[in-house]
C-alpha cells in the first residue's frame, strides 16, 4: 500500500483537477446507483465525528423534534456553483448538492453517539434520500434503504429515557420530504438558519443578497424571540408543516400548518376531525380554543400509539416541552374564535 | 493539528470563491481512484441492461426473521413491471410498510395463507401505505394495523382485489380506522376483499374519483362501505352486514375536495347493521344510528337501486343534510338529486337510534319507516322515491335543526326518475388484473 497511495493520489489528482463530474461526491451524488456506503461520498473523514471541511454546518432555530435525537446538519455544495433562494427565503442548491443531516445521541463521556446519517442528494433529476447507519465502529455507514430500528437509552432533564429509535426507511424519508409527490428539501430556509461559521453565511448572502433583508424566525423555545403565538406557529410549522401542507403527504386532512392556512378551521381551530379514527380519543375538535385538555392536537401529540401519535414518524416519546408550548398556545386562544 | 485547524480556516473562508478549492480538492482525493473503478462498474453494469433489456422480475420474499427490513427493502428495490410475491405464512411487522414506485404489484398466496401481522407495530399511521400509481394488490392479508390497514394516497388506477383486512377482536374502539383506504386517488378498483372490525370505515373512498367497489364484504366494523367527498362511484354486489352503518355516501366541509356527487349503489346486500356504534366520539361516523342501511349525507346526485335491505334497527334508508356548524363558503351541506327504486325492503325502523326517533315511530304504530330524508332545503331538495315501501320527510326547516323537532309527513310515491348515471368504466388494464 505504501507504494500504491503516492501513485493513486498522482492519478487521482489529474483526475481531479481536470474535470468536476470526477469529485467523488459528484459521482456519488449524480447516481443513478445508491452507494452502499456513506464513505463513498467523502462527507467524513473516517467518522461522524470528523466532517469533511467541503461540508457546511449549519443549525435550526426552531428544529423538528425526533425522540430528543441531537442532529448535526450540514450543506454540500459542488466546487464553483452557488447557493440561491426564492423569495421566501427556501434556499436553492445547485444540481449536485447534498444536504447531510446525522442524529445521535451523547453518549456518558459527552460525546455524541451518532446512529445515522441521512443524506438528501440533488440529481438532476430531482432530489433523493437515503438512510445511512453508522457501524459499531464508527468508521463508516451502511445504507439501510429499509430503515431499522435502534434501541436507544439517553439522559433527559434528569431521567433516563429508553426509546426504539427509528431510522426512517427511503419511503419515510419521502412521506415528509414530500411536495406533490416529488422530493424536496424541508430544513434550509434562511430564516430558521444559523451558521456556526460566519464566513458561511456571508457567502450565502452574497450569492443572494435578498436575503440579508429577511427577519430571523422565532426560537420555538426563547420567548425574547417571539410571541406565544409566532413561536407556537413556528412550532407546528417545523413539526408538522412538511405533511400538513397542500401539497403535501397529509393534504388529504384539510388541516394545513405550514402557514398557507387563511382561516381559523384550517389550522385546527374549531375543524372536526376527518380521517382521524380512535386518535380523536372522543374529542371533537382538533383545536378548541381555550381548552388544550378538549383538543385533538394536544392529545395526538401526547400519545406514543403508532395508531394515534402525531407526527406519524419519527416519534416515540412526548416532547413534553413542546406539548407544553403548545398547550399554553391554545390555553391562551379566547374560547368564542370558532 | 495546526494544519488541519488552518485547512479549515481556509475552507470556511475561501469555499465560495469561484475557483476550486484546493482543500476541498485534496479531501476527495481519498476516493476518487475507488469512484473511478465504481464509475467503470456502473457503465459496465449500464451496457449490460443495454444489451439485455430489463424485464419484469418478481421479488420473492418469506416470513421469519428480519422480515420487516426485508419486506421493506423489496417495496424499495422493485422496479416498474416488477411483482413482489409475498410467500405464505406469517409475516410479523414492527413498522408500517410503504411502496412508492409505480406499475409494482405485490401478491400473495391468497388471504388466508399470506399474512401481513401488524400487532407488534411500533410506528407509522397505517400497515401498508401506497404513494405510487398502476399498483395491484392482491392476495394477502393485513392483520391488527395500529391505525388504518392500508392507505393510498395519490395512487391512480390502485387495484385492491382479494384482500383480507381485519382486527382479529372484533368491533373495538381501540382498532384503527380503515380498512382499506384510498384517498385523493384517480380510478380505484376495490374487488373481492373482506374487511372486519375497523372503528370507522371498513371500505373508505375518500377524496378521489372514478371508483368501482364490488363484490367485497365488510362486516363489524363501523362502516361498512363509505363513499367521502369524491366523485363518481359505482358501489355494487357486495354485502354490508353486522355494521353500524352497511354504505354511507358522505361529504364534509374543509377539505381540499368538496361536493361530492353521482355515486350508484345497486346490487348489495346491505343487511342487519346492529353492531353498537363503537366509533370514538369525535369522528363524523361516531353520529351513525346503530341499525342504519344506506346514509346519505350532503351529495349530489345518488342512486340506489336494487338492493337487498333489511334488518336494520334505524332505518334501511337515511338521506340527510350535515348537521354540524361550518365555515367553509364552498361547502353545501344538503343532499339532493337522490333516487331510490326497485330495492327489496325488510324490517326496519323497530329501533330507531337518533333524537326523537323512538317518539316518531311510536307515532307511527311502532316503527320507523324503511325510507327517511330529513326534509332540509324544502320540496326541491325532496328524493326520488320508488320503492314500495313507507317513506318520511322528518320536515326539518333547516340541516342543523335538532330531529325531536321533526314535523313527520309521509313522502309520496315518484312516478317517474330521471335518466340514470353512467356507468363507471375503469382502465381496461385494472379490469385485466383481476381477472
Amino acid at each position: 500500500m505504501r507504494f500504491v497511495v503516492p501513485f493513486v493520489l498522482t492519478f487521482a489528482a489529474a483526475v481531479a483537477t481536470s474535470a468536476a463530474p470526477d469529485d467523488p461526491a459528484a459521482i456519488a451524488i449524480a447516481g443513478p446507483q445508491s452507494p452502499a456506503t456513506l464513505s463513498a461520498f467523502g462527507f467524513f473523514d473516517g467518522g461522524a465525528a470528523r466532517p469533511s471541511v467541503c461540508l457546511i454546518p449549519y443549525e435550526l432555530r426552531t428544529p423538528l423534534f425526533s425522540d430528543y435525537a441531537a442532529k448535526q446538519r450540514f450543506i454540500y455544495v459542488p466546487e464553483g456553483t452557488q447557493i440561491g433562494a426564492d423569495a421566501d427565503g427556501k434556499l436553492i442548491f445547485p444540481v449536485g448538492s447534498a444536504l447531510i443531516k446525522s442524529f445521535g445521541y451523547p453518549a456518558k463521556s459527552g460525546e455524541l453517539n451518532v446512529i445515522e446519517t441521512r443524506v438528501l442528494l440533488h440529481q438532476a433529476q430531482g432530489w433523493v434520500a437515503l438512510p445511512y447507519v453508522w457501524r459499531a465502529d464508527g468508521k463508516d455507514a451502511d445504507l439501510r434503504v429499509g430503515g431499522t430500528r435502534v434501541p436507544v437509552t439517553f439522559a433527559h432533564g434528569g431521567d433516563e429515557l429508553s426509546v426504539n429509535y427509528s431510522v426512517p426507511n427511503k419511503n419515510q424519508c419521502k412521506q415528509c420530504h414530500s411536495a406533490a409527490g416529488n422530493i424536496m428539501p424541508i430544513g434550509p430556509v434562511w430564516q430558521n438558519m444559523a451558521f456556526p461559521r460566519p464566513a458561511d453565511a456571508r457567502a450565502i448572502v452574497k450569492g443572494a443578497p435578498a436575503l440579508a433583508r429577511l427577519q430571523p424566525y422565532p426560537k420555538w423555545d426563547d420567548s425574547r424571540t417571539g410571541s406565544l403565538d409566532d413561536r407556537a406557529r413556528q412550532y407546528l410549522k417545523v413539526n408538522c408543516g412538511h405533511c400538513h401542507a397542500p401539497q403535501g403527504s397529509a393534504s388529504n386532512s384539510g388541516l394545513f400548518l405550514d402557514g398557507s392556512a387563511t382561516g381559523a378551521a384550517a389550522v385546527g381551530v374549531g375543524k372536526r376531525p376527518v380521517a382521524a379514527g380512535r386518535a380523536s380519543g372522543d374529542l371533537d375538535f382538533i383545536i378548541a380554543p381555550g381548552q388544550p385538555d378538549q383538543s385533538i392536537l394536544i392529545k395526538r401529540m401526547e400519545s406514543t400509539d403508532p395508531g394515534i401519535a402525531m407526527p406519524e414518524l419519527g416519534r416515540s416519546t412526548v416532547h413534553e416541552e413542546g406539548v407544553e408550548l403548545l398547550r399554553q398556545w391554545i390555553a391562551a386562544m379566547p374560547s368564542n374564535t370558532h | 493539528m495546526l494544519a488541519l485547524a488552518k485547512m479549515r480556516k481556509q475552507a470556511s473562508i475561501g469555499y465560495w470563491a469561484a475557483t476550486p478549492n484546493p482543500t476541498c480538492i485534496y479531501r476527495s482525493l481519498r476516493h476518487v481512484a475507488l469512484m473511478r473503478i465504481r464509475e467503470l462498474l456502473i457503465v459496465g453494469a449500464a451496457f449490460c441492461a443495454l444489451v439485455q433489456p430489463a424485464s419484469a422480475k418478481t421479488i420473492a420474499v418469506s416470513p421469519g426473521e428480519g422480515a420487516q427490513e426485508r419486506l421493506q427493502e423489496a417495496l424499495i428495490a422493485a422496479e416498474p413491471g416488477d411483482v413482489v410475491e409475498l410467500a405464505a405464512g406469517r409475516f410479523k411487522l414492527s413498522d408500517g410498510l410503504s411502496l412508492d414506485v409505480n406499475k409494482v404489484t405485490v401478491k400473495g398466496q391468497g388471504g388466508l395463507e399470506t399474512i401481513l401481522d401488524f400487532s407488534g407495530q411500533q410506528g407509522a399511521g397505517e400497515g401498508l401505505l401506497v404513494t405510487s400509481d398502476d399498483v395491484v394488490l392482491k392476495d394477502f392479508a393485513v392483520e391488527n394495523s395500529k391505525g388504518d390497514g392500508i392507505k393510498s394516497k395519490g395512487a391512480d388506477r390502485i387495484v385492491y382485489h382479494k384482500l383480507r383486512v381485519e382486527w382479529t377482536g372484533g368491533p373495538l374502539a381501540t382498532n384503527g380506522a380503515y380498512g382499506i383506504y384510498p384517498v385523493e386517488s384517480k380510478d380505484v378498483l376495490i374487488d373481492s376483499v373482506f374487511v372486519r372490525g375497523a372503528s370507522d370505515a371498513g371500505i373508505y373512498v375518500g377524496q378521489s374519483r372514478n371508483i368501482v367497489v364490488r363484490h367485497s364484504t365488510a362486516v363489524e366494523n363501523v362502516a361498512g362501505i363509505e363513499i367521502e367527498n369524491s366523485f363518481d362511484a359505482d358501489v355494487h354486489d357486495n354485502i354490508a352486514t353486522r355494521n353500524t352503518g352497511g354504505v354511507l355516501v358522505f361529504d364534509l366541509p374543509n377539505l381540499p375536495q368538496m361536493g361530492g356527487h353521482n355515486v350508484r349503489i345497486f346490487g348489495n346486500i346491505i343487511v342487519n347493521n346492529m353492531t353498537p356504534n363503537f366509533a370514538p366520539k369525535g369522528n363524523i361516523v361516531a353520529n351513525v344510528s346503530t341499525g342504519t342501511g344506506v346514509m346519505v349525507m350532503a351529495n349530489r346526485r345518488v342512486e340506489i337501486f336494487d338492493n337487498v335491505i333489511g334488518e336494520n334497527g334505524t332505518t334501511n334508508i337515511m338521506i340527510v343534510g350535515y348537521r354540524f356548524p361550518f365555515q367553509d363558503p364552498k361547502y353545501d351541506p344538503l343532499p339532493r338529486e337522490v333516487s331510490i327504486w326497485d330495492n327489496q325492503h325488510s324490517r326496519a325502523g323497530w329501533d330507531p337510534k337518533f333524537r326523537g326517533g323512538a317518539e316518531i315511530a311510536a307515532a307511527m304504530g311502532g316503527s320507523f319507516p324503511a325510507i327517511f330524508w330529513d326534509g332540509a332545503g324544502g320540496p326541491e331538495y325532496t328524493p326520488v322515491i320508488q320503492d314500495d315501501v313507507p317513506a318520511l320527510s322528518l320536515g326539518l326547516k333547516d340541516v342543523a335543526a335538532d330531529t325531536a323537532m321533526a314535523q313527520p309527513a309521509p313522502l309520496a310515491r315518484a312516478t317517474s326518475r330521471p335518466a340514470g348515471l353512467p356507468t363507471i368504466v375503469l382502465p381496461e388494464a385494472m379490469e385485466a388484473a383481476v381477472r
